[in-house]
């Protein structure tokens, strides 16, 4: 604000040199987000654009360019028989879809939240001093570098009702009577692949609170020491307002990610109703049940849901992403 | 309120000692002014007394009562910091009352409390600003005001002044030695690598050096009276002029100091000749910067009211009788 405000002032007293000055930055801006913008619009915009093009026609894919018009009955389609019933049809009325939005939605409120808690957790504590610090926050980020793939097989195997490590483990504690199919079974499905993201994702969000924890001058701290504040309080009073928009930036990220949800599930529990997810649905529609147009409708919708919770939740937040409050 | 008394306090963080063995009295009510060069310690030595930092050895007690192992919330202090230190989330009020409403105070006692500090200090327009809306002196006065609020028996400043530009610095100052008046119970602890805050502000001073006490004393006893080389050195403004070599011996000291206020341009016997290198004219004062051809730094003679000097011009200065500072090798006084 006060940059924009003498900057104006000073167009007035000085306005050729200003002028020139502020042509020759937007210049030099325009030719440093020229080559940004242009592989934005190659790899997202262009795809995005034939994605809910091919949502609104009949497109299969052996019938990819010829495809007509359809306008929304991928949507919502409906037909009055002969009887007089009117039957609906399209993405609105599926309940497989609704299922699979239920699934998504439920994941990705569970796993995120249980992320941050945990993810604050790990943070605060390697913001302490203690030796060895830097090996262990090093240490923490393996599971997030492990591929998606390879932790998921690794955990589908140790998952394993006949020869995992986990049943076998709990067997011998006697924590369970008998062995468990626990990617399998419907009731567990879930759990499963919620314990294999936590575990996976949760050094990520520890990393980026960690950040913003690192922004937090130290003497506040030694202020509230000598004031006599319970850390409890400090936390809550201090800490946590203090870390807020780091916080929020994280929880976003976060939240996109696991609205995406595909590679984890598609690996762990594939073809299981408990755990299909919005993308994994869409992809099945798309490919395996050559339903293109279909699946192309489903992906805008699922665009669309995180458009909006990304907008919703960066007014209701209150989040600047240049760090201050608004 | 409290008679603070450090009995041969060592710190060491590592292998690195800090401290090296302090003892101190500091009395009841006493403005006190830990001095130093940078490294010396002065803020470690503040910040075990606050209780920022666990003493490795050593006893230190208030009003006779040990408090090595006492919390910094139970010794009754407070302390203003370098950087304010102040939440940056809460008004400059939550700021104040953030400490009293634990020790469970009436919200109007708060209210009272806050307010008049907020009066004494003359920053009650700001009680409902955030500390991003203030500048540097109206933050630093919040910080002495959530000081005050607190009600200690001791005050601990770190460097209070050191973010602020140099005409707040004076005014600051002067705030700091008015509040010494106005609450002549209090002791306070002041710590600062400004001399001229040192020399301004303390009823005595500790000069510190290497974690250790040069020399603890008024004002004036430090600038009349300089135990060592060290501390004449360290304490008044222009430094001390010092001369080696045959100079000295002449006095029978291995190095001698004259302040630039006790040099006159005369011509007498075993006046010193040479060349003037530069002279600042400050209005009040003038400095004149003479090469007697002895090594080392020019000398800095300073002349009352406005005088020119041309450089390369010849000079004849000689020092004050009785107003020259003996120093042996070691770098104590000589005594006769």
């Amino acid at each position: 604000m006060t940059v924009e405000a003498t900057a104006g002032q000073a167009v007035r007293t000085q306005p050729k040199i200003e002028s020139e000055l502020l042509k020759s930055r937007v210049g030099a801006a325009m030719w440093f987000l020229l080559p940004m913008l242009a592989a934005l619009a190659v790899v997202a915009g262009w795809p995005l654009l034939r994605t809910i093009y091919f949502s609104l026609t009949n497109a299969s894919l052996t019938n990819l360019y010829e495809a007509d018009f359809v306008g929304f009955k991928n949507y919502l389609n409906w037909t009055t028989l002969k009887s007089g019933r009117t039957v609906f049809s399209g993405l609105l009325v599926d309940p497989a879809w609704w299922n699979a939005v239920g699934n998504t939605l439920r994941f990705a409120v569970i796993s995120v939240t249980l992320e941050t808690v945990l993810g604050m957790v790990v943070a605060l504590v390697l913001n302490a001093e203690f030796k060895g610090r830097g090996i262990v926050r090093a240490a923490i980020l393996i599971p997030w570098a492990i591929p998606t793939i390879v932790s998921a097989k690794m955990w589908s195997w140790m998952l394993n009702d006949q020869f995992g490590i986990i049943n076998d483990l709990f067997m011998k504690l006697g924590l369970i009577s008998h062995k468990t199919a626990w990617t399998a079974s419907a009731d567990t499905a879930m759990t499963a692949v919620l314990i294999v993201d936590i575990w996976k994702t949760t050094p990520f969000m520890a990393l980026l609170i960690l950040a913003g924890l690192q922004m937090i001058p130290k003497d506040i701290y030694e202020a509230a020491e000598i004031d006599g504040v319970h850390p409890v309080k400090v936390f809550f009073k201090v800490t946590l307002p203090l870390v807020r928009p780091a916080l929020m930036v994280a929880v976003i990220f976060r939240l996109l990610d696991a609205m995406r949800i595909f590679d984890l599930i598609y690996v762990l529990t594939p073809n299981s109703a408990a755990t299909k997810t919005m993308s994994v649905i869409s992809r099945e529609n798309l490919f395996d049940f050559d339903k293109f147009a279909y699946g192309s409708a489903q992906s805008t919708f699922l665009f669309l849901m995180i458009a909006v919770m990304t907008g919703l939740y960066i007014w209701l937040g209150k989040v600047r992403f240049d760090g201050g409050d608004r | 309120m409290a008679h603070i008394e450090l009995k041969n306090i060592k710190k060491s963080f590592g292998l690195v000692d800090v401290i090296k063995g302090v003892d101190l009295e500091i009395f009841s009510g006493e403005f006190m002014v830990f001095v130093g060069p940078s490294g010396c310690g002065k803020s470690t030595l503040l910040r075990l007394m606050a209780g920022l930092e666990d003493i490795t050895s050593g006893e230190m007690t208030f009003d006779g009562t040990l408090v090595n192992a006492l919390a910094p919330s139970k010794r009754g202090i407070a302390m203003v910091f370098q950087s304010y230190a102040l939440y940056p989330h809460m008004t400059v009020y939550e700021n104040m009352a953030f400490g009293l409403e634990l020790a469970k105070s009436s919200k109007e006692t708060i209210k009272e409390r806050v307010e008049k500090a907020a009066e004494l200090l003359q920053i009650t327009p700001y009680l409902s600003r955030l500390p991003k809306q203030l500048s540097g002196g109206q933050r630093q006065r919040v910080a002495i005001g959530r000081a005050i609020v607190r009600d200690p028996k001791v005050f601990l400043f770190d460097e209070p002044l050191s973010n602020l530009d140099a005409a707040l610095r004076v005014a600051t100052r002067l705030e700091i030695a008015k509040l010494h008046h106005a609450m002549n119970s209090a002791t306070m602890v002041y710590v600062t690598h400004d001399q001229v805050e040192a020399m301004t502000l303390a009823d005595r001073i500790c000069v510190l050096r290497d974690g250790l006490v040069e020399q603890v004393g008024t004002p004036l006893e430090l600038y009349e009276n300089p135990q060592s080389l060290f501390v004449a050195g360290f304490i008044g403004s222009p430094k001390m002029n010092f001369l080696n070599g045959e100079i000295a011996s002449k006095f029978g000291a291995n190095t001698i100091g004259v302040r630039s206020e006790h040099i006159e341009i005369a011509d007498r016997d075993g006046a010193w000749k040479g060349k003037v290198v530069h002279s600042e004219s400050l209005g009040s004062d003038s400095y004149v910067y003479v090469d007697i051809g002895a090594g080392g730094d020019p000398i800095i003679v300073r002349q009352e009211g406005t005088h020119m000097h041309q450089p390369d011009a010849d000079i004849s200065i000689a020092p004050i009788p009785g107003k020259v500072y003996r120093f042996d090798k070691a770098g104590k006084p000589v005594k006769n």
